[in-house]
């Protein structure tokens, strides 16, 4: 007897500000103006999709000393612009990312609780955490927090918000105009948290809001992080969207998910993808390669070359070979403001590897740039990647995928048109939406109100924006 | 003959059922529904189809109370509300011609956040988009986020020179407040995206701007991580009582509220920030003062009496207010707000006693008053807040110094 079929689960991550994001390409409209916005969010809810998802970064990325120009550059307020949606859109879930470091529990426990209220149940928080003091420039807080300390606030931050989001029970608003009674209890909202990153105490107060909590999404990878995210996280945002990686890290998550009393299904994975559609397969695949090339320009591949030389790589032609100097191997000075530049651990392995890899292909810096990084995800017809894409979660490599598209804000469209109403007709994806709130989409239940006495929940390996690659 | 009156602008202060305690227990009062956007929604849609200029959204960091200084522990009155900012976004894309201001606390939040957001807001209002500033002293707040204590004070205390530098002291951080996100909202210039394909360059990044502040309670860097939002400079203003307040307004707002009792003290209080406006070099810019005030409306002055006694019984004690409060008819409503225009005050933020009566009984009933009197107008004539207020889309500083 074969297993039933999985339903599969669909988010868009509206473009970011990363090279994957084409801007130049002539259908690349505004990725500020609220229109862009609502096309993208209505298309979304049209292919019935869980969520629309938004990254974060606060504060513009520099290279050598300069503000990043060769990307998007520039991006709303998360919370006004999730706000905005739930008045265009009535299912859609709204997924903010927001910073633990460059926040205060208070305000972020009221704006999640306030946005859960006014989308009807709808809104979900990825948890993040900054790394430097580049970005405290720009906050009262200021300054920065070693890599212990960012992660252990981190974990304490949620815990307190969810004090916070647990001091309303639900029952509170009594509102009898006869006896003049509004709330059950003068103590509602009351809390007390006194941890080593917060000590506050008093009321909260927003009233629990129709999801009780916001989803929770956790992007970590360490054992920590996956710990974390089996023990309190709703969803993972993971960056495996490979079959093989994808199924190992599935499996290693969803193992740990018994020892915290949770069904399988109360914590879904979600890898990032971008996608490429073609009528055929090899059109596809030729559409693909003309979209990696306007993402990673000749001036691009150079300063992602940069990333891991750590030093000025300006005056190398792009179609010329790597070069022969190695990586400043000193403290990280070049790109500010990225959490790519982290991937390159051992900066002069990486650089070897990819001198060994231009040789023996004959490839340019822009050839390696190109063909080391950002190959899409699914390539092909919408046969084919529906087929793809249902082979992956059925495989249990996923539970299905946030894409990303890489024209703003219509590049979801083809994806919405042509490659839904195929896995809808495998039954593996739904036709409309059973119900309201986005836990009723990722098929969660509700949180009971668990009042915990302190902080203690970890979280880690959260980053300010991701993409697949 | 006198010529006729130049026109009012009107907004409506939005809070909860209304102003009055007692509110919520109106039959026309819809006490459950204060946390969801359809009610937040029919406000507002109420307010622009009278033609008014603006809503502002109340807000706070801790429950309502009706202490000045403190919780008050009550349960039969409103309590719990929901982020001011997002009900404004929330209801943003549902209007198309009234202005969006709420309300935003500068003593324990990040003007870095408060600029983008209400950059944001303006984007997705298309040009509507303000903020009121204002600042918090109590202590129960404060532990709200521990980062700093205030010294505990009584309301009778207020003008004693120990709470006075207390207050000083944090309008002062409000005018950093609103400094930073007055330059972040200019540190992109209007031009800076580029999309230049043949060189590759998205932005012109000699467009965007280092803010540089550095203040006593925070210092920043910038720029926004938004660009320069539509009206170029969103709406700033403040409640203003007291002569530390009205330095804010002249320094640093377009708009202040004020809570004349008379025309007397309209004119005086009017003269007072003009004189700092002046001080603070500001005399040629567009300035508006308006007179706050609670209103109880109905047909028959009685009937506007008798509901302000009822609710007042049901709440168990006579309601007070920092603002007259006006019991009457709208004809009588704008005989006052002429009186008190005449004194200097170029427009009025009404606070509805009862929401669910008093506004439809403002944009039914004394705006087609003042439209009669050739006081108000009979269609929106801007697609921007600046726009129907009459302030011109402001010069970015930083362009300016540059060009």
């Amino acid at each position: 007897m074969s297993k039933p079929l999985k339903q599969i689960h669909l988010a868009a991550h509206f473009p970011g500000v990363n090279n994957t994001t084409v801007w130049s390409d002539p259908k690349a409209g505004s990725h500020i103006e609220f229109s862009s916005f609502v096309h993208f969010a209505q298309t979304a809810e049209r292919a019935k999709f869980d969520f629309l998802f938004l990254a974060e970064g606060l504060r513009l990325r520099e290279q050598g000393g300069k503000i990043y120009d060769l990307d998007i550059v520039g991006r709303p307020d998360t919370f006004t612009i999730l706000a905005a949606l739930a008045a265009v859109t009535e299912h859609l879930g709204l997924t903010g990312t927001i910073n633990s470091t460059f926040n205060e529990p208070y305000e972020v426990a009221r704006q999640f609780a306030s946005l859960d209220h006014l989308s009807g149940g709808r809104a979900a928080w990825n948890v993040v955490t900054s790394w430097d003091a580049f970005t405290g420039e720009n906050f009262r807080r200021g300054g920065f927090l070693p890599q212990e300390e960012r992660y252990s606030r981190a974990k304490e931050f949620l815990a307190t918000a969810n004090e916070l989001f647990d001091s309303w029970h639900g029952d509170d608003i009594v509102a009898d105009r006869e006896t003049g009674t509004f709330l059950r209890d003068a103590q509602a909202g009351a809390f007390v948290h006194q941890g080593r990153h917060f000590d506050i105490q008093g009321q909260f107060n927003v009233p629990r809001s129709p999801q009780g909590r916001p989803v929770i999404f956790q992007a970590g990878d360490s054992d920590e992080g996956r710990e974390f995210a089996a023990s309190s996280a709703d969803a993972i945002f993971s960056r495996y969207a490979t079959l093989r990686e994808g199924q190992a890290f599935y499996a290693d998550v969803k193992g740990r998910l018994a020892r915290y009393g949770r069904g399988r299904d109360q914590l879904l994975i979600l890898p990032a993808a971008s996608f490429v559609l073609g009528d055929t397969d090899a059109e596809a695949e030729e559409l693909a390669r003309e979209v990696r090339r306007q993402q990673v320009s000749g001036a691009t591949a150079i300063k992602h070359l940069e990333f891991v030389w750590n030093r000025d790589l300006s005056a190398y032609d792009p179609d010329g070979p790597l070069p022969d100097i190695a990586p400043d191997l000193g403290e990280h000075t070049i790109a500010r403001g990225r959490a790519q530049v982290r991937m390159y651990r051992d900066p002069l392995a990486t650089a070897r590897e990819w001198r060994e890899l231009a040789s023996a292909n004959k490839w340019s810096i822009r050839d390696l740039v190109i063909e080391t990084g950002n190959r899409q995800n699914f390539v092909g017809s919408p046969a084919t990647v529906a087929e793809t894409i249902n082979d992956f979660v059925q495989a249990d490599a996923s539970d299905g995928f946030i894409l990303v598209p890489h024209i703003t804000p219509s590049g979801l469209d083809p994806f919405a048109d042509q490659v839904v109403p195929l896995l809808q007709e495998r039954g593996v994806y739904r036709t409309e939406y059973a119900g309201t709130t986005l836990r009723d989409h990722l098929g969660l239940a509700l949180p009971h109100s668990r009042l915990r006495s302190s902080g203690g929940t970890p979280i880690d390996e959260i980053r300010d924006e991701r993409v697949a690659s | 003959m006198s010529s006729s009156p130049s026109p009012l602008h009107l907004a409506v202060a939005l809070d909860g059922a209304g102003w009055h305690p007692a509110a919520w227990r109106e039959p026309v009062a819809r006490p459950r529904e204060l946390l969801t956007a359809a009610y937040w929604t029919d406000l507002v849609t109420e307010a622009e189809r009278g033609l008014l200029d603006f809503v502002t959204i109340e807000d706070a960091l801790g429950l309502q109370s009706s202490s000045f200084t403190e919780p008050d522990g009550r349960t039969d009155q409103v309590r719990g509300r929901l982020d001011a900012v997002l009900i404004a976004a929330r209801v943003a894309p549902l209007t198309r011609h009234i202005g969006v201001v709420p309300t935003v606390v500068a003593t324990h939040t990040e003007p870095f956040h408060i600029s983008k957001a209400i950059a944001t807001l303006d984007y997705v209002s298309t040009g509507r988009a303000g903020l009121r500033v204002q600042i918090t002293a109590r202590q129960n707040e404060a532990a709200h986020f521990g980062r700093r204590t205030f010294p505990p004070f009584r309301i009778e205390d207020y003008d004693t020179p120990a709470v006075q530098e207390v207050v000083a002291d944090a309008f002062n951080e409000a005018a950093d407040y609103v400094e930073v996100v007055r330059r972040l909202w200019d540190s992109w210039e209007d031009d800076a995206e580029i999309r230049d394909v043949a060189t590759g360059r998205f932005i012109d990044r000699d467009k965007l701007h280092y803010i540089d502040f550095e203040g006593r309670h925070f210092s920043v860097k910038g720029p926004s991580i938004t660009p320069r939002p539509p009206q170029g400079q969103p709406l700033v203003s403040a409640l203003a009582h007291a002569t530390i307040p009205y330095r804010l307004v002249a320094q640093a707002a377009d708009i202040g509220y004020v809570t004349p009792h008379d025309a007397g003290r309209a004119r005086a209080i009017v003269e007072e920030i003009r004189a700092e406006q002046t001080a603070a070099g500001r005399a040629d810019e567009t300035l508006h003062v308006f007179g706050d005030l609670v209103v109880f409306l109905d047909h028959d002055p009685a009937e506007a009496a008798a509901r302000r006694e009822r609710l007042d019984a049901r709440a168990g004690y006579p309601y007070t207010s920092d603002a007259p409060i006006f019991t009457g008819t709208p004809a009588q409503l704008a005989d006052l707000l002429q009186e008190l225009q005449s004194s200097g005050l170029s427009g009025f933020r009404l606070r509805p006693a009862v929401a669910g009566h008093d506004l439809p009984a403002i944009t039914q009933g004394l705006v087609p008053e003042l439209q009669r009197r050739g006081a108000f107008r009979r269609a929106y004539e801007a697609d921007t807040l600046r726009g129907l207020l009459g302030l011109s889309r402001p010069a970015n500083r930083y362009a300016a110094a540059t060009a």
